[in-house]
């Protein structure tokens, strides 16, 4: 299923052409504007994108059910609000536990056993893996499409650009996320110790770090950031059982375009795809919108297989 | 166990290892030959289904399970098969020459994928395949003189040389004649040292390179051949749908015929037509049991006066009609398959032979693989 | 006539200078070592004589040709094979599948003829597995004909590597630690293979060994380095005497 399949939530191109075009300064304005959408859009990706490259880097797994956790962790968040009438920030922090001790589950049951197998083997898992959530999910909360309350409804206006807070919280979420992680990992000993982990799982397992318990926590980060991403993209996309494998495939071609197991290339490869997504849906003619940044993506690889942030590898014999 | 006698080299090149295998297959090529005499036309189109599967099976096998490349997007291929075989036959072109040029252009299409493939491996190939198969299904939609975008594309029945293949049964040989063809040829690779490079390439690149394997060229041909295959597959399902859509070829449909390759069992042929019975006949069976659970549970419980089993009954049922359970019943297969019996159904069939062949014994460890802990594909 | 000669070759990784200027010739139907600590940089020199690598200086000649440039599929078929350090078997193959892939650089058939599996594709077949079968009577193997290579011991995947090697019909023959791994029985049988490969199969040998014992059983000229940089070659009792290389065994 690709996005096409979706409606087109991102209200990017619906701005600009709900504006009549001309003067010099409503287009600066459709630009700002389309950039700060796409800043905020590239942010989800880049967060799912993270997500993935924390697991890789960590246990060579690649977790095509990210997507997924991300779709079961807005579903979390909506019962909370709606169904059991608690707070938007306590919902949150629910189902960012959950789907995070979700995760760790995950690992210690199945997917730790799977270490060591062909890649191929292991996506194939998580494949299968993400589409039993989908039915989970379908089954639990119907096909319908559900809206999560935000306390972030309003716009802002500075010199003339019209800002949206749903898309600001995203900007300002996935920096606090950032920096929180950041400073997880470089300032805090279990931090270190993943760190390690994931440059040389024989060295750390001798220095006596717990690796699998290591590596469940990794999982459960990657669950919770995915989460966090849902969370905050369910007012813009709204929520339902497809959410997250859209995403995920625009996010998967964001960890590739910035190297594959590279943080920061994750980041910025899904701001570039996010980015390039928003400009092409509003100039270019339809269909490129949900092409362009595959299109980019191809182009990138043929000229550099690596990635932008990748170093170019080869087996040692 | 039995141990053929082997007396010339020339006896491991042959298609078979000997009598007794080739008379096994005899008889079977007899039943497949003899079985629209005694099914329902219904149950013979289910069975066209299965071998229309196998020759993408077939396809994939080629790619993943012998030169160890993984397609994320291979049903851009079988749409490209159909989409142009349609064209052609919209035009007038007859049925072999469209089938033919349908066949070259998915292949033409496989080699200009496959070649900046070469130098990518692993989750970067997956991921371009993936991007090349997201466009041209944007492509379908959009080349709307030539494949009717979003409205779809109505594909006659078959006509060749003024034969016409319209009814269940003549495109129920039609189909078997061409999967017959894809295993013939692809065995005759296989047992060539074309397929001989494509294993090298798929469990040692560098080794393979030092042995004299010139890796662009033998990825390009596996590449190209595998999309050629997808194509002819895609020239048979095209009529068998009778009707073209983009949102067909997606990747999820991708995604189906890869759990094809894995539940069969990677790395042989036999594996690629395992699971095309399985993915071909899934979806059916699960209609029967959809519609036979409530009403045989329900029997049950009037019979033994059991009221709860008649609810049971009903709650699978619902269960499985619930839209998406389909989906959830693959992934659940697809898991449990990779977890217990990463071999797929081939593997197993094989170690139940070798079970019953040695009786008391066989030794579990036979199969026990070696653990691969410290093996990385990784490059750091 | 040179038959090999690897000139003032030199190679960086990032900081490190794996091979710093290391020349040296073999001449035909000699056994020559190259000894050194670990991570001294042999493999590497392996490694550029197989073109995995393009060394930053330096010039590699085989047969009077200038290899420097040669892309590494073609280098098989000019006669140099070799074997790996840490075993590249194509593990989900039989042993004999492994050994016919060897005979690939000699392969004569085109695509479409093997496609349809032609006659004279059924023929070259042939010629190839009496090829194999010849190095299999060598070296013992025929009992782990039909075998895959995951399920043989390690002992047999080590010869396993050497008959594949053998069965591309190399006159140069680059062997990458025979002896590691194996015990004492082995590392005899070992000796005797490569002093016969020498003497009855008449190929010129270029090793890397650690065994001493193995080196100074079969080598007629050894070279040791260290840090990528020749320290002494002659003779093993010549090297094994010379100041520099103690130091750089015994750490000084
Ligand atoms: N592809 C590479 N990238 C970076 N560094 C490399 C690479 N290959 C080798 N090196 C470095 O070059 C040096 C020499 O390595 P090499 O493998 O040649 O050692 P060696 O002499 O074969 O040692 P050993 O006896 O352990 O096999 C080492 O420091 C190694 O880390
Ligand atoms: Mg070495």
């Amino acid at each position: 299923m690709t996005d096409r399949a979706r409606p087109s939530y991102w209200h990017g191109e619906k701005a600009a052409s709900d504006r009549p075009t001309g003067s010099r300064g409503r287009k600066l304005d459709i630009f700002l504007q389309l950039t700060l959408n796409g800043l905020a859009v590239g942010c989800i990706y880049g967060l799912v994108a993270l997500g993935f490259v924390l697991i890789y880097k960590a246990t060579e797994l690649v977790n095509f059910a990210q997507g997924d956790l991300l779709m079961l962790g807005a579903f979390v968040c909506y019962m909370a609000v709606v169904w059991w009438g608690l707070d938007y920030w306590l919902s949150f922090l629910i189902a960012v536990l959950a789907v995070a001790a979700f995760g760790a589950l995950l690992d210690a049951v199945l997917l730790r056993r799977v270490i060591g197998q062909p890649q191929f083997a292991v996506v194939m898992l998580t494949i299968g893996l993400g589409a039993v959530f989908r039915t989970f999910a379908s089954v639990t909360w119907g096909s319908e499409i559900y809206t999560l309350p935000t306390p972030f409804g309003g716009v802002t206006r500075i010199a003339g650009v019209t800002i949206s807070h749903q898309y600001l919280s995203i900007i300002v979420g996935t920096l606090i996320l950032c920096s929180v992680l950041y400073g997880f990992f470089n300032h805090t000993r279990i931090g270190v110790a993943m760190q390690a982990t994931s440059q040389n799982q024989l060295a750390a397992y001798y220095m006596g770090i717990p690796v699998k318990r290591i590596f469940s926590m990794i999982w459960a980060i990657s669950a919770g950031v995915a989460t966090a991403a849902g969370v905050l993209l369910a007012p813009v996309t709204l929520i339902d059982i497809n959410m997250g494998l859209a995403v995920a495939l625009k996010a998967f071609a964001a960890a590739v375009l910035g190297g594959f197991g590279s943080i920061p290339g994750a980041l910025v490869g899904g701001i570039v795809i996010g980015l390039i997504e928003l400009y092409a849906g509003a100039t270019l003619p339809d269909g490129f919108k949900d092409t362009a940044p595959y299109i980019v993506l191809l182009v990138m690889l043929v000229v550099r297989p690596q990635g932008l942030f990748g170093t170019p590898g080869r087996k040692k014999v | 166990m039995r141990f053929p006698f082997k007396t010339s080299y020339e006896q491991d090149t042959r298609l078979f290892r000997d009598r007794i295998d080739a008379s096994w297959y005899v008889l079977l090529a007899a039943l497949v030959v003899l079985l629209p005499a005694v099914l329902p036309a219904y149950y013979v189109g289910e069975t066209t289904w299965v071998f229309i599967y196998a020759i993408t099976g077939v396809s994939l096998m080629v790619l993943v399970g012998y030169t160890g490349l993984v397609s994320l997007g291979h049903a851009a291929f079988l749409g490209i098969g159909a989409y142009a075989h349609a064209f052609f036959i919209e035009h007038g072109v007859p049925w072999v020459v469209s089938a033919a040029m349908a066949v070259t252009l998915a292949t033409a299409c496989g080699l200009v994928v496959g070649l900046p493939a070469l130098r990518m491996t692993g989750i970067y190939l997956a991921i371009a395949t993936l991007a090349f198969s997201v466009i041209i299904q944007e492509v379908f939609s959009r080349w709307e003189s030539v494949t009717h975008g979003l409205s779809g594309m109505a594909v006659p029945k078959a006509h060749i040389f003024g034969v016409s293949f319209g009814g269940e049964t003549a495109f129920y040989y039609l189909c078997l004649f061409f999967l017959v063809l894809a295993l013939w040829l692809t065995r005759n690779l296989l047992r060539a040292p074309t397929g001989r490079a494509w294993i090298a390439i798929r469990d040692s690149e560098i080794a393979a390179q030092s042995m004299g394997v010139n890796l662009a060229i033998y990825k390009s041909i596996a590449f190209a051949y595998s999309a050629g295959l997808m194509g002819l597959a895609g020239v048979l399902f095209a009529h068998k749908i009778a009707f073209l859509a983009p949102d067909i070829f997606t990747i999820l449909l991708s995604i189906q015929l890869l759990l094809l390759v894995i539940v069969g069992g990677l790395g042989s042929l036999h594996g690629a037509v395992f699971g095309a019975i399985f993915v071909a006949l899934l979806p059916p069976v699960i209609a029967i049991l959809r519609d036979s659970i409530p009403a045989s549970f329900h029997d049950f419980s009037a019979a033994s006066g059991l009221a709860p089993i008649g609810w049971f009954g009903d709650a699978i049922g619902n269960f499985l009609k619930k839209p998406g359970v389909e989906a959830g019943i693959f992934g659940v297969i697809l898991v449990l398959v990779i977890l217990l019996e990463p071999l797929g159904m081939y593997g197993r069939w094989v170690k139940i032979r070798i079970f019953f062949s040695t009786f008391p014994m066989y030794k579990r460890a036979t199969f026990k693989r070696q653990r691969s802990y410290m093996k990385t594909e990784r490059l750091r | 006539m040179t038959f090999f000669q690897a000139d003032n070759i030199s190679i960086n990784f990032g900081g490190i200078r794996a091979v710093d200027g290391v020349s040296f010739q073999v001449t035909k139907g000699e056994v020559f070592t190259v000894i050194g600590p670990n991570g001294a940089g042999k493999t590497t020199i392996f490694n550029l004589v197989s073109r995995f690598y393009d060394p930053t200086e330096g010039r590699l000649v085989f047969e009077d040709n200038d290899i420097t440039k040669v892309p590494s599929y073609r280098i098989a078929a000019l006669g140099i094979a070799r074997t790996f350090q840490n075993i590249e078997l194509f593990e989900h193959a039989t042993l004999l599948q492994n050994l016919l892939l060897a005979r690939h650089a000699h392969k004569r058939s085109n695509f479409f003829s093997e496609l349809l599996f032609l006659p004279s594709v059924r023929r070259l077949e042939v010629e190839h597995r009496e090829a194999v079968e010849k190095v299999i009577d060598f070296l013992d193997l025929q009992q782990y004909r039909d075998s895959f290579i995951v399920n043989l011991p390690y002992g047999v995947r080590k010869v396993t590597e050497l008959a594949r090697a053998l069965c591309t019909d190399p006159k140069l023959l680059l062997l990458d630690e025979p002896s590691s791994g194996l015990n004492v029985e082995e590392t005899d049988d070992m000796a005797f293979w490569i002093q016969d490969i020498k003497n009855l199969l008449g190929i010129t040998v270029l090793m890397v060994e650690h065994d001493m014992k193995l080196v100074s059983a079969v080598s007629d000229r050894v070279l040791a380095l260290n840090y990528g940089r020749p320290l002494a070659m002659g003779t093993v009792q010549e090297v094994q005497a010379h100041p520099e290389v103690i130091r750089a065994y015994l750490g000084g």
